[in-house]
């Protein structure tokens, strides 16, 4: 059974995404990458449960979208 | 003139090399490390005769091993020499962390009260083979029966049906001698292990350290400090750790494919260490060597007669102290089983036990110092930039600090799926489950690992056991009068029995008493039936 909520779950999320693109304006590739890294840490830091993340990561991973 | 250049156990000719046949001994251990005069001292303690075979005649040069975690002192304590090494050694809890050129945080790891033994101590390798080899010739003094041979280079090995043939080259020229078991302590370049044409399966990566001992003329904090990528030593890392007599020890990785003469000149190494400690730190080099690891094993631990143990089974990278620490895990599990079988109590199968223990162990330890490596040298460009997020995180973030990877401490492994194990059907504490060692903790006159022997036992926890148990001793405690002890062994249980092996894992552990299931446990924990459960 699947526990990562994949239904949409953030309030204003055209903000949020608006938020997110800021976020990396004026940065270069590499400081954008090491900041999406971090951002990755943190984020499962908060989530810390070992089954959603796995399922995040092969959700992100799948290419038969 | 240094310890490690002071021969202790020189060459003398044995009788053996006059015997017109070869002379035959029940074990013969080839390696006077850490691992073999563990197990040379561990027969020795049982009255089996054993013959302890060195191509060397004096303890490993320079520093080598240098952490020995709880279990190994716990082991220490059992072969009855863990005080004079704890005593030797230094204890520590604080550290820092470096990024490139900033210290990014300090540590303080708080070992968990109630255990006789601190969570690790450093001592360098050769002061332990001194109090190893004392403790070996005070058993010998003592009449047991233990012969440490130096200069004593085995060359060949033949397997047999009934014993092991083995030439063991002198400077009088070569002799033959007949093993009933081979135990292989020889280490990574291990001859025994070439004799009989084993390679190294797993993943082998080549990587080369330089070590540095060195003395402060001042005093310095007593800390680990580590570099991920310091200014002194671009891309790679670098450990500073408190060694005891007022040495640290420094490691600095080089990288595959260097110049080894070039890299372990003074003028080279001098000017990093500046950097390392500080400008006006005044300290004056020990000496200095290069080593290089893999991380890898052989494919199976026992082959007929022939039994390997530490590096000449497996190797580690050196963080986490796994090495040292490994191996005398495994000659734990080993000799009161090689015991068992030479004196006709289990059959030989139970040597099989040895290998479906100890492999499961050496992958756990090649997984976590895979995953150290990895994190210390990351080997793509995805795995160097989670490394600088985590190292970048945890300069303000607490929760990037475990993820912090420079070596996880070595922890004993847990043997689950044991052949020699009974199944648990108690709701007991997880971390004394049957396979586990058993936890240390205060009891009124001292700590239980001290009450505990090296036999097969009942530790009988506010359980009456009426009569004699047929094999094992009774070691009988109240419950509810040691907090900690009832903490570790009952949880929520009034009372718990549990069948403890002679290496002091836990075979077994039950709620009742019923002789019959003890029975059967310890039939099974001794390898005298393998089938049921």
């Amino acid at each position: 059974m699947t526990r990562l909520r994949t239904e949409p779950n953030i309030p204003g999320g055209d903000g949020f995404y608006q938020e997110l693109l800021e976020l990396h304006q004026g940065r270069s590739k590499e400081e954008s990458e090491a900041l999406n890294a971090r951002l990755i840490l943190l984020l499962a830091n908060h989530i810390g449960d070992r089954e959603v993340l796995r399922e995040a990561m092969q959700a992100a991973a799948r290419t038969d979208r | 003139m240094r310890v490690f250049e002071t021969p202790l156990y020189p060459y003398e000719r044995s009788p053996d090399q006059d015997a017109s046949t070869p002379a035959r001994h029940p074990v013969v251990v080839v390696g006077a490390g850490p691992v073999g005069l563990a197990a040379a001292i561990d027969l020795a303690r049982r009255d089996i005769p054993v013959v302890l075979l060195d191509d060397n005649d004096r303890v490993s040069h320079g520093s080598r091993a240098i952490c020995f975690a709880k279990r190994a002192l716990e082991i220490f304590d059992r072969l009855g020499c863990g005080d004079g090494i704890v005593d030797h050694g230094v204890t520590w809890s604080r550290g820092k962390v470096f990024f490139r050129d900033r210290r990014i945080y300090d540590f303080d790891l708080l070992a968990e009260e109630g255990h006789r033994r601190p969570a690790f101590i450093n001592l360098q390798q050769y002061r332990l083979e001194e109090l190893l080899v004392s403790r070996l010739r005070d058993l010998r003094s003592d009449g047991r029966p233990v012969e440490l041979r130096g200069g004593s280079r085995v060359t060949r090995v033949e397997p047999g049906a009934g014993s092991v043939l083995l030439t063991v080259e002198t400077r009088d020229g070569p002799y033959r001698l007949e093993a009933e078991w081979l135990v292989a302590c020889d280490g990574a370049g291990s001859t025994v292990r070439r004799e009989l044409g084993l390679d190294f399966a797993g993943r082998v990566f080549e990587d080369n350290f330089l070590i540095a001992d060195v003395t402060m003329k001042a005093d310095f904090p007593t800390e680990r400090w580590f570099w991920f990528d310091p200014p002194f030593n671009r891309g790679q890392s670098a450990l500073l750790h408190r060694q005891p007599e007022g040495v640290w020890r420094i490691d600095l990785q080089l990288g595959p494919g260097i110049d080894r003469e070039e890299e372990q000149r003074p003028e080279k190494v001098v000017p990093r260490l500046r950097q390392m400690l500080g400008e006006d730190v005044e300290f004056e080099l020990e000496w200095i060597s290069v080593y290089t690891f893999q991380c890898a094993r052989i494919e199976r631990f026992r082959h007929g007669r022939v039994l390997f143990a530490g590096d000449a089974a497996h190797q580690v990278s050196p963080f986490g102290a796994r090495g040292a620490n490994s191996g005398l895990q495994d000659v734990d599990n080993l000799v009161w089983k090689l015991e068992r079988v030479l004196r006709g109590r289990s059959p030989d199968s139970l040597l099989d036990s040895y290998d479906a223990e100890r492999v499961p162990a050496a992958d756990e330890n090649i997984l976590n110092s895979t995953r150290s490596t990895d994190f210390i040298t990351p080997k793509s460009d995805a795995s160097r930039l989670f490394r600088d997020a985590v190292l970048d995180l945890a300069e303000t973030q607490p929760m990037a600090r475990p993820l912090v990877n420079s070596g996880r401490l070595s922890l004993p492994h847990v043997y689950v799926d044991s052949p020699l194990h009974s199944a648990d059907r108690s709701d007991l504490p997880a971390r004394t489950r049957p396979g586990s060692p058993a936890v240390d903790a205060p009891i009124d006159d001292g700590w239980l690992l001290g009450r505990l022997g090296d036999r097969f036992q009942l530790l009988a926890l506010g359980i009456d056991v009426p009569g004699e148990e047929p094999g094992l001793e009774v070691i009988s405690l109240p419950a509810g009068q040691h907090p900690l002890l009832d903490e570790r062994y009952l949880g929520e249980a009034p009372g718990a029995l549990y069948l403890l092996r002679p290496d002091q894992h836990v075979a077994a552990r039950f709620t009742g008493y019923d002789p019959d299931r003890i029975a059967a446990a310890f039939r099974r924990a001794s390898g005298q039936e393998t089938d049921a459960s």
